[in-house]
This record gives structure tokens, C-alpha cells and sequence, in this order.
């Protein structure tokens, strides 16, 4: 049973009309709750989103209002998008653990008239900057606890209006209809506003063309069916997970699954088993993170099995998994390590079906991706972005390298600029950035070339694309040299022990380094030698952590002085942040990337200290508590020098 | 604030009703201790009524008079308007009383799940072989109860430990999971005992929020015993103030707060 092609296939609710009837009652969604998986087919789900696009209507909603959305993954808030599609409105999905400012800014600059909020915490947040939003008419929320006693002058329960909704099917289902007759393929389908590394979101408007052109050319390239089972968990408003939950979904009729809780994801995970997985590098990391702490605590047996299958297994497992030649005795060997350790491995993992998986957002360690790939899990990575409802590049099954990021996706044009900077043209090209002409005018061209921001370039025998940097970070230093931060600081967060790194030097005469240490790692790694430590901030200041933290960048260092162009990036001296980076400090984006104006500003300073050659700096940073308080923590924090890789870098100039 | 209207709506929107309990001039004695001395006070339908007071000042005895578990040698208690006669603690519960101790008593090597679930005893009523062999009532009944249990393990919020043992989980989800077994037993009235003792602040609003909750979504009466005096002063309708047995005040917090005695009783005055 496959999708069939249709041309009046031009909006996403005309798909799920298709599904239904193509699908009838196959599961379209499910989630677990009250520990049960509940499911709903395509059928239901038609009901369902019909009842709330019926309720919108009687709201009074027009064609072209703007529908926030806010909330953890769940079918209801996904009906919300569809039934927000059905009438012509645009839905808005924003992100859940947004503070109150974001939000602010983000329902002002879209004019939201509704919103769908799925908790009480949604609720208190808009409420607070509810005198801020002229043009807010009802809050829809999903989920009553807590909320009985609010004023309920704008409040409305989302399956109360649903009820009425269907009460009102006699007087609004024509005009229902007749909205959903009038959609055409370059009406707006969604909008999502790009996380803002620098300055203010953007509202990224994607017409139904970009959604569905680009889900039916990627789901033909992975040959997705409406077998697949997917887990949706990543941000709602981020737009890999409307690519993948709705917009593949509804082209193919696969099956989207949401946890029971953000602390359950990886129980539910190991109970729907998907076949298709996307996660980013950093969800990779720390599956991988824990499953070494536990086997360091395992039995020597277990532990001898593992270190000897594993090691077996990254000699041969990519080799197998590319369809490359295996000698006979290591296939066998692979087949036993595969009953031992491999399959038990990824079932705990919850990754025994995924026959496609991505990573990507950010550089994944080449390491990390072997240790997957080697278990016979098939990742791959892709590189995309908001403007391009993803796709940009993409690596074929067999052509799967953790340093490229693939060839262009199918129907998408790539070329490099003069200044090595990344364009790209495709069906997915998004239509504008809402009210922001002269952005929109300084992203895209008359031709349609999207600039990427990124640097990079094709390697010339392979025709896959290299990402090096941000173009605006790529810099020169003091002796003109090329400075390419995001390159040395990819190479240190591959490090365990290092969570985030941020890296100076434009116009300068070498470069400094502010690390993160990742707090599970480092803290195992005290905890099995005995040392004492009460939180981050200590630990991070630990001597012994600084000699760690310093022998993994003069490793780097050895590196970076490897490659001529870049060995002028070599880390000359480093201190260990006293404070995590976070979101809610604005010092990350939600999508957890660096604002690295922000840190720098943030942490003059400091950054003041590593340049004049001090040993010790005393400072102190605001921060901000999940709840909008706000505190400040003081540190002393030692600086360190770093061992540069001398011989490499002379014999390169 | 409190008159002898029979029910009314507080400021902040909440409806408190008549008088579900009383406790009429309750004395308790272990030999010539006198724990409790002649105390009278009263909860009302839906309030959250908080009972404060120096260490040793008899609150948990107090606690365990209602749940059955002691019984005062002098005074009568009243439920739903009528006397209480002398109850065992199983009867109590029957009556729709449940509680939660200031010690954690769980079973430790059970998962969170199966803890929760035995908090639905009194509501099972098939008999030991049909249980044994899960079969026809017994069955039907599990799934009815499982299912109460469930909507209770995701009102508080601990799904991601449903099948986790006690004995691996921190001191404050372990209280949690306490409060999760008594209200698996939907009780009318609901008995806290420092539901909040050795919490760190962030927990702490967690567990008032989760207390404000099943107030406000259930309708439970809660007593509770708090010595945090902020958690007592945001949470409760009413407070009494009990020190050395005897009650030195009773009423809502912003008029303790100001009692003379209570100041006393709490900065240490010498005591005749």
C-alpha cells in the first residue's frame, strides 16, 4: 500500500483527507498516556482535527490568522496545526520552554489571534505579557489541571471547543468546506521563526509547496513508507519536526508517535522502536555517554565482551553497513558480536528497527558516529535549515562520512560563493520572512539563491560538501591568517569530557578558548577517582579537570596544525567557564547553538584576562532561573596555557 | 472569614464548604503524659487547614487521633456529622481518610507502581483465589484500579519512574510516591504529616503546587503538618497552633501570624 500522487494533493489537510481514505484505520498517531500507548487512525484523527477547525470557525477565526501553538509533542497540538491549516489560518508553533520575552516577541511580531497552549505553565506565560498582545482573542488550552479556577474570559478548553465545534457542524461545516476548497499550492502552510543565533527570531513563512515538494522528494530518496514508525519529540517549532511529523508523515502515512513525558523519551523510545530517527548529535552523545558509564560499572566479563566486540565492531561494522567487501571469518565474527553484544545493545538503546537515521544541527564527532554506524544503526547526516524546510544537502545510503555532510538533496542546486560561502536553490526555498522585507532581500536573490551564512566548499573527487564555519564567524587573525572558531571548537566538544568550547582570536595574535565541561562525564570520571566536589562551578575549577581539559587542546592543537590553511587556530590559552551556558541567559539559542556575540560581551573580562596574560581572574554573571528570577554567581578562575603544536605549524607556513 | 455560613468562595476563587470534621475537647495520655490537652477545632469541606507548632507539641499525635491510629482517652471526633465511634485504622480508611508519614513508609524493594496500586486496596473486593489466578472480577477489578492509579501517577508528574523500585529513588520522589499512594485511595480527606521535611526549596514549591492541585482538582480536605512557616502561610485556609498539647491559636494564617502566643511559642518564651 503506497501513497498514491494526485494534483489536488496542494495543502497539508488535503493529505490527511487523503489518508483517510487511503489508510482508513491504520494508527496516524499515538501517544502514551496513563502508561498506555493510545493510538488514533487516520479516520479519528480527520474527526478530531475537523472538530477544532469547526470550533476555530465559530471563534470567529479568518483565513490568513496566525495560531501559536506551545506545548510538548502531542497529537492534540498537531490536530491544532492541521485544523488551524483546515480554515486557512496559519499556525505558529513556538518553543515550549520559550521565556517570557521570547514569546513576547514572538506573538507581537506575528499578531497571534489564538493560541494553543498545552499546560498551565503555557498558560501562566502568556498570560503575563497578555496585556502586550493587542490582537490575542482565546487561549485554547489542552490540558485543565490547575486551570479550573482562571478567568476564563479568554480561556477555552481545547475539547470543549471541539464539542462545540461539532454542535456547530450544521451552521460552519460548508463554509469549513469551502475553505479548504479555496487552498492553492502557494498558500502559506506554516510559519516558524528561526531560533535567532544573532539578534531577533524571524518568522520563516513556508509555502504548502516547499512542505510537500520537499517531503515527497526526501521521502522517495530514503523510500520512506506508510510502514515507518517515528518518535516525535523534538521541539515542535523547530522545522525538522514539522518536516518529519507532519509534513513527511502526511505524505507517506507513516505512523507519529509522542512520549508520555520529556523523562520517559527514552523508555518510549525502546517501546516504539522506530524505523526512521532523527536526533541531534548532542541525544547521540549522551545515550552513548551513559551506556559507557554503565559498562564501566559491569562485571569484568561483560565488560572484556564489550571492549572485544566493540573493537571488532568498529574494524568491520561500517565496512558491512556500506556494502563494502568483509572477509568471510569477520563477517562471522560480526554475526556473533551482532547475538552478543550489538543487538542487545541496540535494543536497550531503543534503535533495533531504525533503518534510516539522521543526525544533524550541529558536527557530529567522527567518533560518536562510528560507534553507531559500527552497532549497524545506519545514520546519516544531513544539512539543512529553516529557509530550505531542511534539505540543503543529504548522504546517500553508502556514501556516509562523519566529516561531510553529503550531496545535494534531490531537487536542490548548491554552489559556493567567492567568499566560500554556501547557496543553495530548491522547490523549498521558503516564500519570505514574515514582515521583514529587507531580510528576506538580504537572504534571498531574484533568482532564488538562498545564502546560508555558511562557509564550505565540495571535495573535489568525492562531490560532497564540507561545512568549515559560520560565514560572519569565519575571521583573519592579527597576521592574517584564516580564523575559523566553530572548526576548533567542533573538534574540542568531540571530546566526552567537553560539552560546549567557544573560541577568540579574530584580529588577534593567537587564539583562547572558554570550555564547558560536561558535568555527567566529568562528574563520573571524579566520582570513580575520588574526588570531592559539590556542583559545576567547583569541579569546573578542579586542577586536576584543568589538566584534563588542557591535554585534550594540546591534542587538538596537534590536529589543527595537520591542515596549513587552518593551523593558525591552535588554542594558545584556556580557562573552564564557572557557569554552564544556557538558553535562559540568552547565552545559547533554544536550539542550544552559541551566541557567540552574547558570551563575548557577557564575558569581556574574561576574555580581557586570557589576552593580558593573567593567572587568575575574579568575576561575576548574572543568571537567570527557569522560573524568570533572577541570581548571580561569583568565581575565581584560573587560566591556563596550552602547549602549541610549533614544528607542524612552521613547516605549514 | 469563617462564619457559621454553611459555604462559601475565598478570595482567590476557591469554595470551602461545611464542616467535615471536629474534634471536640480531645485529650490523649500515654500513661501520665499528657500529649494532648483538651483541644477543639474544626475542617471545613475543601479547605486546606494546616496544624503548626514546636517540636513535641503533639501535631502528629493530633494527626493520628484522626486517622484512627491513637485514641484519645477524653473528647469526641466528629465526621460527616456524626460521632466517630473507636475505629481501627483499616475502618478509618474505609471512611475515606488516607495518609502520607513524616518517616517514608513504602515498601522499599516494590517498584512505584505496584506501591501506588496498594494504596486501591480498600476498593478491591474479589476474594483471594479469584486474585490468585486472575480471573473474571478479579481481573476487571485490577484494570478498574490500574486505571484510578495511573491518573494519579501522571497527576504528580512520575510516569518516568513507574517501574522503578522505592529503594533507588531520592528523598523527594519517594515522598511524592507517598502522596501518590494515598490518593490512588481517593480519599475525602486527606492527612500530611511534614510532606516537605528535608526538601530543598525547588522541591518544595513542586510538592505545594502538587498539594494546591489536588485541592483545587479533586476537592480533597487536607491536613496538613508543615514547620516551613512561608509554605504553611501560601497553602493553608486555616491554621492551628498547637504548643506543649494545648491549643494556643487557631485561624486563618495572617491572624496567627500576629498571635502573640504563637510568637512566643516559636522565639521560646519560659513557660509556667
Amino acid at each position: 500500500m503506497t501513497a498514491t500522487d494526485s494534483a489536488d494533493l496542494v495543502s497539508i489537510p488535503a493529505l490527511l483527507t487523503r489518508n483517510a481514505r487511503e489508510f482508513g484505520d491504520k494508527a496516524a498517531y499515538r501517544e502514551k498516556e496513563f502508561g498506555i500507548w493510545q493510538s488514533w487512525t487516520w479516520v479519528e484523527a480527520v474527526e478530531q482535527v475537523e472538530a477544532l477547525a469547526l470550533g476555530l470557525l465559530s471563534l470567529g477565526a479568518e483565513k490568513g490568522d496566525h495560531v501559536a501553538i506551545a506545548g510538548r509533542n502531542r497529537p492534540y497540538l498537531y490536530w491544532a496545526m492541521l485544523a488551524a491549516q483546515s480554515i486557512g489560518a496559519v499556525p505558529v508553533p513556538i518553543y515550549q520552554d520559550a521565556v517570557g520575552d521570547e514569546i513576547a516577541y514572538v506573538l507581537d511580531h506575528c499578531n497571534a489571534r489564538f493560541i494553543v497552549a498545552g499546560d498551565q505553565e503555557q498558560v501562566d506565560k502568556i498570560l503575563d505579557i497578555r496585556d502586550s498582545l493587542k490582537n490575542l482573542q482565546t487561549i485554547i488550552y489542552l490540558d485543565p489541571r490547575g486551570l479550573r479556577k482562571y478567568d476564563h474570559s479568554i480561556l477555552k478548553q481545547y475539547q470543549s471547543l471541539q464539542e462545540e465545534g461539532r454542535a456547530a457542524r450544521g451552521d460552519l461545516g460548508d463554509e469549513l468546506a469551502k475553505r479548504q476548497a479555496a487552498q492553492t499550492y502557494d498558500d502559506t502552510c506554516v510559519m516558524l521563526y528561526t531560533s535567532g543565533t544573532t539578534g531577533r527570531p524571524k518568522g520563516v513563512v513556508l509555502s504548502n509547496r516547499n512542505v510537500i515538494e520537499t517531503s515527497k522528494n526526501s521521502s522517495q530518496f530514503d523510500d520512506l513508507g506508510p510502514g515507518e514508525e517515528v518518535l516525535a519529540y523534538l521541539p515542535m517549532a523547530w522545522v525538522g519536526d514539522y518536516t518529519f511529523s507532519m509534513g513527511q508523515a502526511l505524505w507517506t502515512g507513516f505512523c507519529v508517535n509522542c512520549p508520555e513525558s520529556a523523562e520517559t523519551m527514552m523508555t518510549d523510545l525502546r517501546e516504539i522502536g522506530p524505523t526512521y530517527y532523527f536526533a541531534p548529535p548532542r541525544v547521540f552523545e549522551n545515550q552513548l555517554t551513559n551506556v559507557m558509564i554503565r559498562m564501566e560499572d559491569a562485571g569484568r566479563l561483560k565488560k572484556w565482551m564489550f571492549d572485544k566486540a566493540m573493537a571488532h565492531a568498529k574494524r568491520v561494522g561500517p565496512a558491512l553497513l556500506s556494502g563494502a567487501s568483509v572477509g568471510f571469518l569477520d563477517r562471522v565474527k560480526y554475526f556473533l558480536g551482532d547475538i552478543f553484544i550489538y543487538g542487545p545493545l541496540k535494543n536497550t538503546l531503543g534503535l533495533s528497527r531504525v533503518r534510516i537515521g539522521y543526525t544533524a544541527g550541529e558536527a557530529i564527532g567522527p567518533e560518536l558516529f562510528d560507534f553507531y554506524r559500527s552497532l549497524g544503526i545506519n545514520l546519516k547526516q544531513l544539512y539543512g535549515q529553516t529557509e530550505a524546510t531542511v534539505y540543503v544537502t543529504i548522504q546517500p545510503d553508502g556514501q556516509v562520512r562523519a566529516d561531510t555532510v553529503g550531496v545535494p538533496a534531490p531537487g536542490v542546486e548548491v554552489r559556493i560563493g567567492d567568499n566560500g560561502e554556501i547557496y543553495y536553490r530548491s522547490p523549498g526555498v521558503f516564500v519570505e520572512y514574515y514582515n521583514n522585507p529587507e531580510s528576506t532581500a538580504s537572504t534571498k536573490d531574484a533568482e532564488g539563491w538562498v545564502a546560508t551564512g555558511d562557509a564550505g566548499f565540495f571535495e573535489e573527487d568525492t562531490g560532497h560538501l564540507r561545512i568549515i564555519d559560520r560565514a560572519k564567524d569565519v575571521g583573519k587573525m592579527a597576521d592574517g591568517r584564516l580564523f575559523a572558531p566553530k572548526y576548533v571548537e567542533n573538534k574540542l566538544k568531540f571530546y566526552p569530557n567537553i560539552l560546549e568550547a567557544v573560541v577568540f582570536g579574530n584580529d588577534r595574535d593567537y587564539c583562547t578558548a572558554f570550555v564547558n565541561i560536561d558535568l555527567n562525564a566529568v562528574g563520573n570520571w571524579a566520582e570513580r577517582n575520588n574526588i570531592a566536589y559539590g556542583g559545576y562551578q567547583e569541579l569546573s575549577q578542579h586542577p586536576q579537570v584543568l589538566d584534563m581539559i588542557k591535554a585534550h587542546i594540546e591534542e587538538t592543537n596537534q590536529s589543527i596544525a595537520q591542515d596549513p590553511m587552518l593551523s593558525g587556530c591552535q588554542v594558545r590559552r584556556f580557562l573552564v567557564l564557572h557557569k554552564e551556558l544556557d538558553a535562559d541567559d540568552g547565552e545559547m539559542t533554544r536550539t542550544r547553538k552559541v551566541r557567540r556575540r552574547t558570551v563575548e560581551d557577557k564575558f569581556d573580562d574574561l576574555i580581557a584576562g586570557l589576552y593580558g596574560g593573567a593567572l587568575f581572574v575574579e568575576t561575576t554573571t548574572e543568571v537567570t532561573y527557569e522560573d524568570g528570577r533572577k541570581g548571580s554567581i561569583s568565581a575565581k578562575l584560573e587560566l591556563r596555557d596550552a602547549a602549541l603544536a610549533a614544528e607542524q605549524q612552521m613547516a605549514a607556513q | 472569614m469563617f462564619d457559621q455560613a454553611e459555604s462559601f468562595v475565598t478570595a482567590d476563587g476557591r469554595t470551602i464548604g461545611s464542616v467535615m470534621m471536629e474534634m471536640k475537647n480531645i485529650t490523649l495520655r500515654f500513661g501520665g503524659v499528657v500529649a494532648i490537652k483538651d483541644i477543639s477545632f474544626d475542617v471545613r469541606e475543601g479547605e486546606i487547614r494546616a496544624i503548626i507548632g514546636p517540636n513535641g507539641a503533639g501535631k502528629s499525635s493530633m494527626l493520628n487521633v484522626i486517622s484512627g491510629f491513637y485514641h484519645p482517652q477524653e473528647g469526641e471526633v466528629w465526621y460527616k456529622g456524626a460521632r466517630r465511634p473507636e475505629m481501627k485504622p483499616f475502618e478509618v480508611a474505609r471512611q475515606g481518610i488516607a495518609r502520607t508519614f513524616q518517616n517514608i513508609a513504602l515498601f522499599e524493594g516494590m517498584s512505584v507502581l505496584d506501591n501506588v496500586m496498594t494504596g486501591r486496596l480498600n476498593h478491591m473486593k474479589s476474594g483471594i483465589l479469584s486474585q490468585a489466578i486472575w480471573y473474571g472480577k478479579a481481573e476487571r477489578e485490577e484494570t478498574e484500579n490500574r486505571a484510578v492509579v495511573e491518573r494519579v501517577i501522571d497527576f504528580l508528574e512520575i510516569q518516568h519512574i513507574r517501574k522503578t523500585p522505592v529503594s533507588r529513588l531520592p528523598y523527594g520522589l519517594k515522598k511524592r510516591v507517598e502522596l501518590a499512594r494515598a490518593l490512588a485511595a481517593d480519599p475525602k480527606l486527606l492527612l500530611l504529616d511534614e510532606p516537605m521535611a528535608g526538601m530543598n526549596v525547588e522541591e518544595k514549591e513542586d510538592m505545594s503546587r502538587f498539594i494546591l492541585d489536588v485541592n483545587d482538582e479533586f476537592g480533597t480536605t487536607i491536613v496538613l503538618i508543615e514547620h516551613d512557616m512561608g509554605v504553611v502561610m501560601d497553602l493553608s485556609d486555616r491554621v492551628v497552633v498547637m504548643d506543649y498539647g494545648k491549643k494556643i491559636g487557631d485561624g486563618p494564617p495572617d491572624e496567627v501570624r500576629n498571635n502573640q502566643a504563637v510568637i512566643d511559642a516559636y522565639l521560646g518564651v519560659a513557660h509556667d
